[in-house]
């Protein structure tokens, strides 16, 4: 077993938190270690908030789990200065193959459009992307950030109040007490913190268990995503062949719900499953085996006062589609500057509203691809079998069959339609970039549009004239001027542009478009920067 | 919106219902209910419109519209 495990990653040390006569007040403290935890602790301390993050572990997580990234999450990472060392580390692909019991049906290919810094996929075991954002939080505390990781301090008592929030914290030496004027719930789909605020978490339940083995082995499988819906080696079930850094392969097989889960998760059951699937004579070492059961399911608010829920705490869907870790740290890309500007008295305590509003429609986007593969993947009546596999053979034979077969909507970013901090598209721009949607990125000669926005609010001008700097009741607005002849590809016309001559974009921090027009208009501006700050 | 055509509009009725049964013929039941899930597909693709189709699951339930 590769060690990772085994080192602590931030290993307790006794706080002088834990010495003081009264509990110490933090600005911000999250719970959870894990991806989101972290992505959401390392935005905040970006801009300068003081924040403490515990874990009731001390170490990354087991096993490789969360394994596909999105584009969008990749450029998420770069905003937080770590998107490199990930895809870096990543293993790039674009073919999946989709085979029916011993066929193959046909393939697809992700056809990454060009233009974009990142690729459209990395497959990353969890612990690796857990480690890369440990060491950017070790890089900012060494530059005097103000980020703090807690291991082995497990929250055991929450309580809430109209000005802070209480937290009792166990200890291996012993319990003490801390005060936190917002809290981030970022514990995970068991989530300890939601349990102890007694908040719901409804949804729908799928009987069903996968086993998911990770094995090392020198194959000369290609880098795919291979899919098998009711393969010789696995009848009447499902199965998944994907490859992940250091020769490490993971296989999900789907095993129906009435079974032994300790004994289908012994490796002298395991290692014969895996042997029919992968052949006789390919070697290969068992590195993780684990057998889950998903439920789709989200809070119905994500926001309670001053505790904020983010990531699986918050919304849970079936793994098909990679919208877990995925959907979390857009998250944490929604909330980061809505907080700070809250906590800076720059913006109202509703906008964090805005947060519930737009993560929420998020969720319900992932959940509804994700059940809706799940049906497919695992048919819950005789109909629904029979179309299915209609749909299979079809699909070998003829085209239209094949946008119908799901093994999995692949994780793609959400655009805010409807959400109460975009202004009117007064534009008519393509739809890919009208108000609420995330910036597509574009190359600018050397460089990317992308590494150009973010962090701030930023008015984008293309061949059109604004002042270089808007302030607008605290809200400071920097004019990012480019021409379409900045881009000889044309990409940054065709996403930006369309068929219009000019366009100012008003562009939030997270990088997601507030407002449109095709001229700088100094009043409407001003309101779109009030609304989407929260201010109308 | 386009609607669905729930009015006599087969030229020799006989003859398509003939052919529909024939397409069947020597299927056991399983291979039917397949093979009728494939029509079912292929002519769902073919008419291409979510809503004339959903007009034809509303009528397929034989209930009455209120």
């Amino acid at each position: 077993m590769n060690k990772i495990f085994e080192v602590p990653l931030y290993a307790y040390e006794r706080s002088p938190d834990q010495d003081a006569p009264s509990p110490v007040r933090h600005k911000v403290v999250v719970i959870g270690a894990g991806p989101v935890g972290l992505a959401a602790a390392i935005d905040l301390a970006q801009q300068g908030v003081e924040v403490v993050v515990l874990d009731d572990n001390d170490k990354v997580s087991f096993g490789s789990r969360a394994v596909c990234y999105a584009k969008r999450p990749l450029e998420i990472l770069d905003r937080l200065g770590c998107g490199e060392p990930m895809v870096e580390k990543g293993v790039k692909w674009n073919l999946g193959k989709v085979f029916f019991d011993d066929r193959k049906v046909f393939e697809f290919d992700l056809l990454p459009e060009e233009g974009h810094a990142r690729p459209a996929f990395i497959n990353l075991q969890q612990y690796y992307f857990e480690e890369y954002l440990v060491q950017r939080v070790r890089e900012m505390q060494d530059a005097g950030a103000p980020i703090e990781i807690r291991g082995r301090n497990k929250v055991s008592a929450i309580g809430t109040h109209d000005t802070h929030v209480a937290l009792e914290i166990d200890t291996p030496e012993g319990s003490y007490n801390i005060e936190a004027d917002w809290l981030i719930a970022c514990d995970g789909a068991g989530s300890p913190a939601r349990s102890m605020l007694g908040l719901d978490f409804q949804g729908r339940v799928f009987e069903d268990n996968f086993l998911i083995a990770d094995v090392v082995m020198e194959a000369d499988f290609p880098t795919e995503r291979w899919f098998w819906f009711d393969p010789p080696f696995n009848k009447g079930q499902s199965a998944l062949l994907h490859k992940q850094p250091d020769n490490v392969w993971r296989i999900d097989l789907q095993l129906g719900w009435d079974i032994d889960k300790e004994k289908e998760k012994r490796p002298e059951n395991v290692i014969p499953r895996l042997k029919q699937m992968l052949g006789d004579d390919v070697e290969f070492e068992l590195e993780w085996v684990s057998i889950y059961t998903f439920q789709c399911r989200r809070m119905e608010s994500f926001r309670h006062g001053r505790v904020l829920f983010a990531g699986d705490a918050a919304h849970q869907v079936s793994p098909f589609g990679a919208r877990g870790a995925n959907s979390g740290l857009q998250d944490t890309d929604n909330l980061g500057w809505k907080l700070k500007l809250v906590i800076d008295g720059k913006a109202p305590e509703t906008l964090l509203d805005s947060y519930d509003v737009e993560r929420i429609h998020g969720a319900d986007e992932n959940i509804l691809n994700s059940t809706r593969s799940t049906d497919f993947i695992t048919p819950k009546s005789d109909m629904s079998r029979i179309l299915r596999d209609a749909v299979l053979d079809l699909a070998e034979v003829h085209e239209f069959a094949r946008p119908l077969v799901n093994s999995g909507r692949l994780s793609v970013p959400c655009t805010y339609d409807g959400s109460p901090l975009n202004s009117a598209d007064a534009m008519g721009g393509p739809a890919r970039t009208r108000p609420g949607s995330p910036c597509p990125d574009a190359p600018l000669g050397d460089g990317f549009l992308l590494e150009k926005l973010g962090g701030k609010f930023i008015l984008l001008t293309i061949d059109a004239e604004a002042p270089d700097l808007i302030e607008e009741d605290g809200i400071e607005v920097e004019r990012l001027a480019l021409s379409i002849k900045d881009d000889p590809t044309m990409a940054l016309k065709a996403r930006y542009l369309g068929d219009c001559e000019s366009g100012v974009y008003l562009i939030r921090p997270d990088q997601h478009v507030a407002a449109r027009r095709p001229s700088y208009d100094e009043n409407l501006f001003r309101h779109a920067i009030r609304r989407a700050t929260g201010k109308e | 919106m386009a609607d669905l055509i729930l009015t006599p509009n087969l030229d020799r009725a006989d003859d398509v219902y003939a052919d529909l049964l024939a397409a069947h013929e020597g299927l056991d039941k399983k291979e039917s209910d397949a093979f009728n899930a494939r029509l079912l597909l292929i002519l769902a693709n073919h008419i291409g419109d979510r809503d004339v189709l959903r007009q034809a699951l509303a009528a397929a339930t034989l209930k009455q519209e209120d």
